[in-house]
Protein backbone atom coordinates (compact mmCIF):
# COMPACT_ATOMS: atom_id res chain seq x y z
CA UNK A 1 0.00 0.00 0.00
CA UNK A 2 1.21 3.51 -0.79
CA UNK A 3 -0.35 6.68 0.57
CA UNK A 4 -0.78 9.81 -1.54
CA UNK A 5 -1.36 13.00 0.46
CA UNK A 6 -2.98 16.13 -0.97
CA UNK A 7 -2.22 19.58 0.41
CA UNK A 8 -3.80 23.05 0.38
CA UNK A 9 -5.93 23.70 -2.73
CA UNK A 10 -5.34 20.16 -4.01
CA UNK A 11 -7.41 18.79 -1.11
CA UNK A 12 -10.36 20.83 -2.33
CA UNK A 13 -9.91 19.75 -5.94
CA UNK A 14 -9.49 16.08 -5.04
CA UNK A 15 -12.21 16.29 -2.38
CA UNK A 16 -9.92 14.12 -0.25
CA UNK A 17 -6.95 14.50 2.10
CA UNK A 18 -5.27 11.31 0.97
CA UNK A 19 -5.69 8.20 -1.14
CA UNK A 20 -4.17 4.75 -0.73
CA UNK A 21 -3.13 2.52 -3.62
CA UNK A 22 -2.18 -1.13 -3.52
CA UNK A 23 0.77 -1.68 -5.83
CA UNK A 24 2.08 -5.09 -6.87
CA UNK A 25 5.49 -3.77 -7.89
CA UNK A 26 7.39 -0.48 -7.59
CA UNK A 27 6.14 2.29 -9.87
CA UNK A 28 7.56 5.64 -10.98
CA UNK A 29 6.17 9.05 -10.07
CA UNK A 30 5.13 9.45 -13.73
CA UNK A 31 3.12 6.21 -13.51
CA UNK A 32 1.45 7.34 -10.28
CA UNK A 33 0.50 10.65 -11.94
CA UNK A 34 -1.32 8.72 -14.68
CA UNK A 35 -3.25 6.74 -12.05
CA UNK A 36 -4.18 9.93 -10.20
CA UNK A 37 -5.35 11.68 -13.38
CA UNK A 38 -7.74 8.80 -14.02
CA UNK A 39 -9.09 8.73 -10.47
CA UNK A 40 -9.17 12.50 -9.93
CA UNK A 41 -10.13 14.20 -13.22
CA UNK A 42 -10.19 17.57 -11.40
CA UNK A 43 -6.41 17.23 -10.84
CA UNK A 44 -5.64 16.31 -14.45
CA UNK A 45 -4.67 19.76 -15.78
CA UNK A 46 -2.68 20.69 -12.72
CA UNK A 47 -0.78 17.35 -12.76
CA UNK A 48 0.20 17.99 -16.39
CA UNK A 49 1.59 21.42 -15.51
CA UNK A 50 4.90 22.21 -13.87
CA UNK A 51 3.65 23.95 -10.75
CA UNK A 52 3.10 20.84 -8.61
CA UNK A 53 6.10 19.32 -6.84
CA UNK A 54 6.11 15.71 -5.69
CA UNK A 55 7.71 14.30 -2.56
CA UNK A 56 8.41 10.66 -1.74
CA UNK A 57 8.99 9.90 1.95
CA UNK A 58 9.35 13.64 2.69
CA UNK A 59 12.09 14.21 0.06
CA UNK A 60 11.62 16.07 -3.23
CA UNK A 61 11.19 13.64 -6.11
CA UNK A 62 11.10 13.80 -9.92
CA UNK A 63 9.15 11.90 -12.56
CA UNK A 64 11.61 9.00 -12.52
CA UNK A 65 11.68 8.52 -8.73
CA UNK A 66 10.66 4.98 -7.77
CA UNK A 67 7.76 4.51 -5.34
CA UNK A 68 7.77 1.28 -3.34
CA UNK A 69 5.23 -0.43 -1.11
CA UNK A 70 4.85 1.51 2.17
CA UNK A 71 6.01 4.83 0.70
CA UNK A 72 4.25 8.14 1.32
CA UNK A 73 3.84 10.49 -1.64
CA UNK A 74 3.01 14.19 -1.23
CA UNK A 75 1.39 16.34 -3.93
CA UNK A 76 2.69 19.82 -3.19
CA UNK A 77 1.15 22.93 -4.79
CA UNK A 78 3.31 26.10 -4.97
CA UNK A 79 4.48 27.09 -1.50
CA UNK A 80 3.29 30.30 0.11
CA UNK A 81 4.88 30.31 3.55
CA UNK A 82 6.86 33.13 5.08
CA UNK B 1 13.70 25.31 23.14
CA UNK B 2 14.68 24.14 19.64
CA UNK B 3 16.22 26.71 17.29
CA UNK B 4 14.06 25.50 14.39
CA UNK B 5 10.34 25.06 15.04
CA UNK B 6 6.90 25.05 13.49
CA UNK B 7 4.22 25.87 16.04
CA UNK B 8 0.68 27.15 16.36
CA UNK B 9 1.28 29.52 19.25
CA UNK B 10 2.89 32.94 19.01
CA UNK B 11 6.59 33.41 19.72
CA UNK B 12 8.53 35.98 21.72
CA UNK B 13 11.03 37.91 19.59
CA UNK B 14 13.18 38.59 22.67
CA UNK B 15 13.22 34.93 23.69
CA UNK B 16 14.24 33.85 20.16
CA UNK B 17 17.03 36.45 20.03
CA UNK B 18 18.32 35.31 23.44
CA UNK B 19 18.20 31.70 22.22
CA UNK B 20 20.63 32.38 19.34
CA UNK B 21 22.76 34.70 21.49
CA UNK B 22 23.23 31.85 23.98
CA UNK B 23 25.29 30.02 21.32
CA UNK B 24 28.42 32.14 21.88
CA UNK B 25 29.80 35.18 23.62
CA UNK B 26 31.53 35.97 20.34
CA UNK B 27 28.25 37.13 18.79
CA UNK B 28 28.42 40.83 17.94
CA UNK B 29 25.20 41.23 15.98
CA UNK B 30 21.82 39.57 15.47
CA UNK B 31 19.75 40.32 12.35
CA UNK B 32 16.04 39.57 12.69
CA UNK B 33 13.47 39.14 9.94
CA UNK B 34 9.89 39.21 11.22
CA UNK B 35 7.04 38.36 8.86
CA UNK B 36 3.64 39.68 9.98
CA UNK B 37 0.07 39.29 8.70
CA UNK B 38 -0.90 42.35 6.64
CA UNK B 39 -4.47 43.33 5.77
CA UNK B 40 -4.23 43.46 1.99
CA UNK B 41 -3.14 41.28 -0.91
CA UNK B 42 -3.35 42.10 -4.63
CA UNK B 43 -5.76 44.98 -3.97
CA UNK B 44 -8.07 42.85 -1.81
CA UNK B 45 -8.79 43.35 1.88
CA UNK B 46 -7.62 40.39 3.95
CA UNK B 47 -9.32 39.70 7.28
CA UNK B 48 -7.33 36.65 8.40
CA UNK B 49 -4.80 33.98 7.43
CA UNK B 50 -4.62 30.23 7.89
CA UNK B 51 -1.36 28.33 7.34
CA UNK B 52 -1.06 24.62 6.60
CA UNK B 53 2.20 22.65 6.50
CA UNK B 54 3.39 19.17 5.62
CA UNK B 55 4.32 17.82 9.07
CA UNK B 56 7.75 16.20 9.07
CA UNK B 57 8.78 17.51 5.67
CA UNK B 58 8.41 21.21 6.51
CA UNK B 59 10.51 20.82 9.69
CA UNK B 60 13.13 18.87 7.72
CA UNK B 61 13.37 21.62 5.09
CA UNK B 62 13.79 24.31 7.77
CA UNK B 63 16.53 22.30 9.50
CA UNK B 64 18.23 21.90 6.13
CA UNK B 65 18.10 25.69 5.61
CA UNK B 66 19.73 26.20 9.02
CA UNK B 67 22.48 23.70 8.28
CA UNK B 68 23.22 25.23 4.86
CA UNK B 69 23.23 28.75 6.32
CA UNK B 70 25.76 27.68 8.98
CA UNK B 71 27.93 26.09 6.27
CA UNK B 72 27.74 28.80 3.61
CA UNK B 73 27.78 32.02 5.65
CA UNK B 74 30.18 33.23 8.31
CA UNK B 75 27.54 33.14 11.04
CA UNK B 76 27.58 31.62 14.53
CA UNK B 77 23.93 30.56 14.87
CA UNK B 78 20.57 30.94 13.15
CA UNK B 79 17.03 30.23 14.34
CA UNK B 80 13.84 29.80 12.31
CA UNK B 81 10.32 29.75 13.75
CA UNK B 82 7.16 29.58 11.59
CA UNK B 83 3.60 29.56 12.87
CA UNK B 84 0.74 27.53 11.38
CA UNK B 85 -3.02 27.55 11.88
CA UNK B 86 -5.18 30.63 12.05
CA UNK B 87 -3.34 33.95 12.33
CA UNK B 88 -5.10 37.28 12.82
CA UNK B 89 -4.12 40.46 10.95
CA UNK B 90 -1.21 42.16 12.71
CA UNK B 91 0.02 38.94 14.33
CA UNK B 92 3.49 37.53 13.68
CA UNK B 93 4.00 34.63 11.25
CA UNK B 94 7.69 33.88 10.88
CA UNK B 95 10.95 34.85 12.55
CA UNK B 96 14.52 34.38 11.34
CA UNK B 97 17.32 35.28 13.77
CA UNK B 98 20.85 35.22 12.34
CA UNK B 99 23.81 35.85 14.66
CA UNK B 100 27.40 36.55 13.74
CA UNK B 101 30.53 38.29 14.97
CA UNK B 102 30.08 41.10 12.43
CA UNK B 103 26.78 42.41 11.07
CA UNK B 104 27.24 41.90 7.35
CA UNK B 105 27.37 38.09 7.56
CA UNK B 106 24.16 38.05 9.61
CA UNK B 107 22.35 40.37 7.16
CA UNK B 108 23.29 38.15 4.22
CA UNK B 109 22.37 34.88 5.96
CA UNK B 110 19.04 36.23 7.18
CA UNK B 111 18.01 37.47 3.72
CA UNK B 112 19.06 34.17 2.13
CA UNK B 113 17.22 32.08 4.74
CA UNK B 114 13.82 33.77 4.35
CA UNK B 115 14.06 33.58 0.55
CA UNK B 116 15.00 29.90 0.76
CA UNK B 117 12.17 29.25 3.23
CA UNK B 118 9.63 30.72 0.80
CA UNK B 119 11.11 28.71 -2.08
CA UNK B 120 11.55 25.26 -0.54
CA UNK B 121 9.35 24.77 2.53
CA UNK B 122 5.97 23.03 2.15
CA UNK B 123 3.85 25.63 3.91
CA UNK B 124 0.70 27.08 2.37
CA UNK B 125 -1.27 30.24 3.15
CA UNK B 126 -5.02 30.67 2.88
CA UNK B 127 -6.34 34.21 2.94
CA UNK B 128 -9.81 35.12 4.16
CA UNK B 129 -11.34 37.82 1.95
CA UNK B 130 -14.82 39.28 1.59
CA UNK B 131 -15.44 36.82 -1.25
CA UNK B 132 -14.38 33.78 0.80
CA UNK B 133 -11.20 31.83 1.57
CA UNK B 134 -8.49 31.65 -1.11
CA UNK B 135 -5.33 29.54 -1.17
CA UNK B 136 -2.33 31.62 -2.21
CA UNK B 137 -0.59 29.82 -5.04
CA UNK B 138 2.53 31.87 -5.53
CA UNK B 139 5.42 33.13 -3.47
CA UNK B 140 5.95 36.88 -3.83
Amino acid sequence: MITVRFFAMLKGLAKAESREYKIDAPITVAELKSMLKKDFPALSTILDGRSILISVNLEFADKNTIIKDGDEVGLLPPFSGG
Amino acid sequence: MELVRIQRENFSINAEVELVKAASRGIGGVVVFLGAARDFSKGETITGLDFEHYPGMAEARLNDIRERALKNFNIIEIGIVHRVGKIAIGEDIVLITAASAHRNDAFMACEWAITELKRTTPIWKRETTKGGDVWVSETP
